[in-house]
């Protein structure tokens, strides 16, 4: 098997609080081949952005850190990178798309000055073939008359539009991998899903990966080729996307699939929702850290803590007892 | 724009004429004649000298035929400098305080914006304790302080620059300039630090950190216009302090500019340099208020631009 384009392995990231140091996210491990989409899905606050950030390398500083295991990105150790190598890197192959559409633009600079940007900074393009390409690429983002847009500011656009031009910059020069992190939550619904189409047709006409960050199962079902399921800073369950969806083993991707409104269902059917609360990361258990929350707990999951193991080729779930039966409900104290 | 430049300029009237009233009020009412002086002067040279500057007629008819005189921009003659009018003197003074605050100007801005922003790129460290202390005691020290302070290190002890004067000697310029900028450089610097931190933490310079932008380029591209616009707002403020500064400074120094012959015609009750000098000073004042102000707007593309209506 050829190597993935990334492969982050037992990456751990670290903050300095005023409360004592809090590791966001552990052990975690994923891989993401080439043209292929991971979707990373969790609650609020269980590290999906933080992972983001850790591949980037922009975690915020001086808190932040990396604190163990590897990046590994078309042959080199991110993690490891001097930074003056990661910003050749940032921008030009891999790109990155915000939650916030409303902020992520600089107020005081014209879309095509921030477009032609990251051109001017990573190819030899003249200033003049910049602005072409990046009016072609506000066209193929679908903004209207892009010549126009080019001189306007952001405020002088709807927060559709603004999302449209963050990821037309993100993907100006045809990085080979592009990290959304939750680039609809902040959009109306019927924009959220022209936001995803364009994403996907992107995808397809560059053949670039996607890690697409969402707490929308929903959004994971029509995207992603794979699915990596995170609680509380780690690895719950992975899988492909008919691994996660049809064969969920643990307990608490079982929950969240339940918790998903379902067409199919009877609209009777009562909403579940996992009960209980995410530990606090200053005082995680010394055992799953899913544990007080769990119907299939057993006595040593309060005391050990699971690591992840594969059960089929790319199913991966980290759980001393996890469901052999796929019903979704059953699993669940509601 | 230039609506809003016409508008400013409307407000200003009703400002300025109070200005006058108040100014005009408090000068007539203060002990003592321009021309009551030590020694006995004869009661009819006095009337004489009265009536010639109109000081015998009822006040309010001195106030309107004055108000007159300054639609037409004069000032008036000078009481205490016969010959002279008000016009000329400012005219005499205006060259020599314009240069100082310039200076001392231009040494707020580049000192103030260097130090702010370069404490403001690590933050709690050294390199931003050491300048936002140096600042912090630069706002504490009174120039009527800090100038005697230099005179006496760089001017009598180290013996490197000249005590007093104004273009006599070869940098004879360098201590009124540092001792009347020093304390707005020192409040620019504490305000660019603040605004730079507060943009610095801002979403979009993330976006442009996921571009690959070297972190200079971040600073200097996005950064730094946003964390300058309050600065740009408060040159207006600064200027005005820095011409009630100048009267300290000039004094000090010795220095022959406006703040020198307002501070004279005070002690002198030289009415119509007084009342000249504060008109001319809070025009300015007014003045240099609506440039910074519309710099800043111009700056930010938001106001600009009107009302920030998205387009659908
Ligand atoms: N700047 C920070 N300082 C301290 N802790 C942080 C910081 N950013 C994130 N964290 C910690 O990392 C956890 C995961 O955050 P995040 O990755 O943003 O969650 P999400 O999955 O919602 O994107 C948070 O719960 C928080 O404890
Ligand atoms: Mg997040």
């Amino acid at each position: 098997m050829t190597e993935p384009l990334l492969s982050v392995q037992h990456l751990g990231v670290e903050f300095d609080t005023d409360e004592g140091v809090v590791r966001a996210v552990d052990e975690l491990s994923f891989t993401v081949a080439a043209g292929e989409t991971l979707g990373i899905v969790g609650e609020s606050g269980c590290g999906k952005s933080v992972t983001a950030l850790a591949i980037m390398r922009l975690l915020p500083q001086p808190m932040g850190s990396i604190a163990g295991g590897s990046i590994r990105f078309q042959g080199e150790d991110l993690a490891k990178l001097p930074v003056a190598r990661m910003e050749k890197i940032r921008g030009a192959r891999i790109g990155m798309v915000f939650q916030e559409p409303m902020t992520a633009l600089n107020p005081v600079k014209t879309v095509g000055k921030q477009l032609i940007e990251s051109l001017l900074l990573h190819t030899d393009l003249k200033v003049e073939q910049a602005i072409r390409r990046a009016i072609e690429m506000l066209d193929h983002v679908g903004i209207p008359s892009p010549d126009i847009r080019m001189g306007e500011y952001p405020h002088q656009l709807s927060g559709g539009m603004r999302q449209r031009v963050v990821i037309a910059m993100a993907l100006i020069c045809r990085p080979s991998l592009l990290i959304a992190d939750e680039p609809t939550t902040a959009l109306d619904v019927t924009i959220q899903a022209q936001i995803l189409e364009l994403i996907k047709a992107l995808q397809q006409e560059m053949g670039m990966a996607v890690i697409l960050i969402t707490h929308d199962l929903g959004v994971i079902a029509e995207t992603s080729d794979n699915v990596a399921v995170m609680y509380a800073g780690r690895m719950a369950e992975s899988g492909t996307v008919y691994d996660i969806f049809d064969d969920p083993r643990h307990p608490y991707t079982q929950g969240l699939l339940a918790s998903i409104p379902r067409l199919d269902h009877a609209s009777k059917t009562r909403l579940t929702t996992i009960e209980g609360m995410v530990p606090g990361l200053l005082d995680l258990p010394k055992g799953c850290r899913f544990e007080n929350r769990c119907s299939r707990r057993q006595a040593r999951c309060a005391t050990h803590a699971p690591v992840i193991e594969t059960i089929a080729e790319k199913h991966k779930v980290s759980c001393f007892n996890p469901a052999t039966q796929p019903p979704h409900d059953a699993a669940i104290n509601t | 724009m230039l609506r809003f430049a016409a508008g400013r300029l409307l407000q200003a009237i009703p400002v300025l004429l109070v200005v006058i009233t108040a100014t005009f009020l408090l000068v007539h009412s203060a002990p003592g004649g321009p021309f009551s002086a030590e020694k006995a002067v004869p009661a009819e040279v006095i009337k004489a000298l009265e009536a010639q500057y109109q000081l015998d007629q009822p006040l309010w008819k001195q106030y309107v035929s004055y108000l007159g005189d300054i639609v037409n921009g004069n000032f008036g003659p000078s009481f205490k400098y016969p010959g002279r009018s008000v016009n000329e003197l400012i005219a005499a003074g205006l060259p020599i305080t314009a240069e100082l605050g310039l200076y001392a100007m231009l040494i707020a801005v580049l000192i103030g914006i260097s130090a702010g922003v370069f404490a403001s790129l690590r933050p709690n460290t050294l390199q931003d304790y050491v300048p936002m202390s140096a600042a912090m005691l630069g706002i504490c020290m009174p120039s009527f302080l800090l100038g005697p302070l230099l005179v006496l290190i760089f001017g009598i002890y180290l013996e490197w620059l000249p005590v007093s004067g104004w273009g006599d000697i070869p940098g004879d310029k360098i201590l009124p300039s540092i001792t009347l900028g020093a304390a707005y450089a020192a409040y620019i610097a504490r305000l660019s630090r603040g605004q730079m931190l507060e943009v610095l933490s801002q979403d979009y310079i993330r976006t442009a950190r996921a571009k690959g932008l070297p972190e200079p380029l971040i600073v200097v591209k996005h950064a730094l216009r946003g964390g300058l616009i309050p600065v740009v707002a408060f040159l207006g403020p600064a200027f005005a302090g820095l011409l009630g500064g100048s009267f300290v400074v000039e004094t000090i120094f010795q220095i022959p500019g406006l703040g020198r012959f307002y501070v004279q015609a005070a002690f002198n009750r030289d009415y119509t340099m007084i009342l000249g000098m504060t008109i001319f000073f809070a025009s300015l004042i007014i003045l240099f208020n609506l440039l910074s102000d519309m710099l800043a707007i111009w700056l930010n593309p938001k106001l600009r631009h009107g009302s920030g209506a998205a387009k659908p």
